[in-house]
């Protein structure tokens, strides 16, 4: 069952926000409900549901309701209408008390932009502020605390206040606060958002380690594309307080949803996002070690290639064979219909199914031959010739409809 | 303009009389109370030698303000001592103390209602501009009727006197409190309680204890005009060199009033920085 599940959730701002229904489903804008109601939509129509130790992202442009949809999930803004499940339980059904005790329970607070770490706490005081709330006994919240301050590399500041530390670390103090609450629904809000470029960069790729072992559920606001797409499992693109688009990264920058997602995705450092196994294309045709020379030249001739990989009988890679060697060898060699020899099978450039494309552009500069994409065990998943990975770089069109696959190793 | 004369005063004498009837045990209940605070603030302070209590409030201000200042708040509390007006000023601080006390027991809940309930607010602050427009005089008027003369009306009045800027400076500071930060105790599942005493208040902090300074100000200067219904301390002896054109011991009995006020400023200055390290 999903963590989180959010059916048709509507936050209108305002009086009487029945108004604002009619003309929704009317097909008016948020601007035009604007107009006509003075009711702000801060989220229309949203349906989404996040699974246990998933990185959600909610991106999007100032305005769009990120903020508010976050703090619809915990219900420190209240649901105009639609509901929202968490482990089950319709938080919007929850009293007042109810609902304190649920937060305590089910979420490790929240991570803001401006860090919202106490000013009179010390670290310390600052981190074990959750387990306080819970009256967690004094000690064990002390040892609680200590341990995550070293998650997160603060050990020796414990008794500094914040205002004795840089962004970077109060940032760390806000993320050491939430960690410290065992419970697994984690918000963060532009968290990263105020440090600069190098220290977010660490503080991102933090986060992402101390997820690979904590395997909290995150719902994560940023309205930077390289962000969202670096850390989020899944993406839900917003607008207007709608959800426009949600998806992988790869399927967002391959197919956006609309004209906004697209203008969107244009400044996004590509190379990073995309992955090997995005931009490959199912090989028209391997040969396999126990065929004869003469048979794979065939295959060669029938597609009109130039060279191609050979594999084991697993489908393990053993590297790629040319026309042109392959027929000399016919030519020179009377045992020309036994196996193929060791010596005309090159070793193949080869990258994994998650290497990005950064990686494979490393790779293919060593190489004129396609690249071959295996998984873990060598195993022979596509390949990826050069014109796919100016394709995707340009991100003109997706690779697959642009390119005739191995329209680069023709036999001239 | 009108052919009758509206009968003010009547309604408001009749009003005192009714309140005065009706709340008389509560009076009388305050009245010991007050009394009984003053008492054992001023006995506190004459059971110790002047030189030990000296000490004292020079360490207090050495701790709150530093040593430079600690040194003049010594050296001005000698003099004091050495123009005879010690116990005078012993008088007067256990009234300003007491008064103060009762402006923190009173005001600080007010406050705190006022920044939690916007309705209570909107009636307040009107009746707060009122009450800091109102000369200091008037005061006096309904604590002579209620309390009669003496101490006793002498601290009713500085403590009306004084409690404005500690209510308003206290809804300020709740306000002021930044909004992640409540939206960060709500989502770590902080009730009503939780919120006030581990986030707003001591957040506040530096702005109530602000509030606290400005009110104990206001109390030092209604130290003089109390003393025209009887409240004695050094408002007496300033009182007397006035009636008695003795310009040299009323200058004497001022200048006490501004050592005190200014150790006290230093004192509860120093309270609102001691945790203040900034905000994040
Ligand atoms: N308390 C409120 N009252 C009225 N309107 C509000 C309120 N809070 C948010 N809004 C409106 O709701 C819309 C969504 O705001 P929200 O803060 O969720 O945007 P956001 O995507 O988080 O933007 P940003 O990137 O600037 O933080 C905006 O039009 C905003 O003006
Ligand atoms: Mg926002």
């Amino acid at each position: 069952m999903s963590k989180i599940v959010v059916k048709d959730l509507y936050k209108i701002f305002g009086n009487r926000p029945d108004r604002a229904f009619e003309l929704l489903e009317q097909g008016y804008s948020k601007e035009e409900v604007q107009k006509k109601t003075g009711l702000v939509v801060g989220v229309q129509q949203a349906e989404f549901s996040v699974e246990q130790g998933e990185i959600f992202v909610l991106m999007g442009l100032s305005g769009s309701g990120k903020s508010t949809l976050q703090r619809l999930l915990n219900r420190l803004i209240e649901p105009t209408k639609g509901t929202i499940e968490i482990d089950g339980t319709d938080i919007a059904k929850l009293s007042k008390q109810d609902l304190i005790d649920f937060r305590k329970e089910k979420f490790s607070g929240m991570v803001f932009q401006n860090f919202a770490i106490l000013p009179h706490r010390t670290v310390l005081g600052n981190v074990e502020f959750g387990l306080e709330l819970q009256h967690v006994e004094k000690e064990t919240r002390q040892a609680k605390a200590a341990e995550v301050i070293k998650q997160v590399g603060l050990q020796g500041f414990e008794d500094h206040y914040p205002a004795q530390l840089s962004g970077g670390m109060q940032q760390r103090v806000g993320l050491a606060r939430a960690l410290a609450v065992e419970a697994d629904v984690m918000l963060m809000d532009e968290a990263f958002s105020a440090l600069d470029p190098l220290i977010r960069r660490d503080m991102q790729d933090e986060l992402l380690e101390l997820q690979s072992k904590l395997k909290k559920t995150i719902v994560f606001v940023t309205h930077d594309l390289d962000e969202a797409f670096k850390l989020g499992d899944r993406i839900a693109i917003m607008k207007d307080g709608k959800i426009v688009q949600i998806g992988e990264a790869e399927e967002i920058i391959s197919e956006p949803a609309d004209q906004y997602v697209r203008e969107f995705v244009e400044g996004i450092n590509r190379s990073e996002v995309l992955t090997a196994e995005s931009i490959m294309q199912k090989p028209k045709e391997t040969a396999k070690h126990g065929d004869g020379p003469k048979t794979i030249l065939h295959k060669l001739k029938k597609q009109g290639l130039s060279s191609m990989f050979v594999l084991d009988q697993d489908r393990k890679l053993l590297g790629y064979v040319k026309a042109e060697e392959l027929s000399d060898y016919v030519k020179g060699s009377e045992k020309a219909d036994k196996k193929i020899p060791r010596e005309v099978i090159h070793e193949a450039q080869t990258v994994n199914l998650e290497d990005n494309l950064s990686e494979v552009i490393d790779v293919s500069a060593a190489t004129d031959q396609p690249i071959a994409v295996t998984d873990e065990e060598q195993r022979l998943k596509g390949i990826i010739v050069k014109g796919a990975i100016i394709a995707a770089l340009s991100g003109s069109d997706s690779p697959q409809s642009n390119n005739e696959p191995h329209s680069e190793v023709e036999v001239s | 303009m009108l052919p009758f004369r509206i009968p003010l005063r009547d309604w408001i004498s009749a009003g005192v009389d009714y309140l005065i009837d009706n709340l008389g045990p509560f009076f009388d209940g305050l009245t010991n109370v007050v009394q009984f605070l003053v008492n054992t603030f001023k006995d506190g302070m004459e059971f110790l030698h002047p030189l030990v209590l000296m000490l004292i409030i020079a360490a207090i201000t050495w701790k709150m303000a530093g040593w430079k200042t600690a040194l003049m708040a010594f050296v001005s509390l000698l003099l004091v001592e050495n123009i005879e007006l010690w116990q005078a000023f012993i008088e007067t601080m256990a009234l300003v103390l007491t008064a103060e006390l009762l402006v923190i027991l009173v005001g600080l809940p007010i406050g705190i209602w006022a920044a939690t309930n916007d309705r209570v607010n909107l009636v307040i602050r009107p009746v707060l501009d009122f009450m800091q427009t109102m000369p200091a005089f008037v005061y006096l008027i309904p604590a002579v009727m209620f309390f009669g003369l003496g101490l006793v009306p002498g601290v009713i009045a500085t403590f009306i006197f004084a409690i404005p800027p500690l209510i308003r400076l206290t809804n300020l500071g709740i306000r002021q409190v930044p909004k992640e930060l409540i939206e960060a105790s709500d989502a770590f599942g902080a009730t009503g309680r939780q919120k006030l005493f581990k986030v707003q208040l001591p957040v506040a902090m530096p702005t109530v204890m602000a509030g606290v300074n400005q009110s104990i100000m206001l109390g030092l200067s209604m130290v003089v005009i109390a003393a025209m219904i009887g409240a004695g301390g050094l408002g007496a002896d300033v009182l007397r060199g006035i009636q008695r054109l003795q310009i040299g011991s009323g200058f004497e009995a001022g200048l006490a009033v501004v050592i005190m006020a200014i150790i006290l400023d230093r004192i509860t200055a120093g309270f609102g920085k001691v945790k203040n390290l900034g905000t994040a």
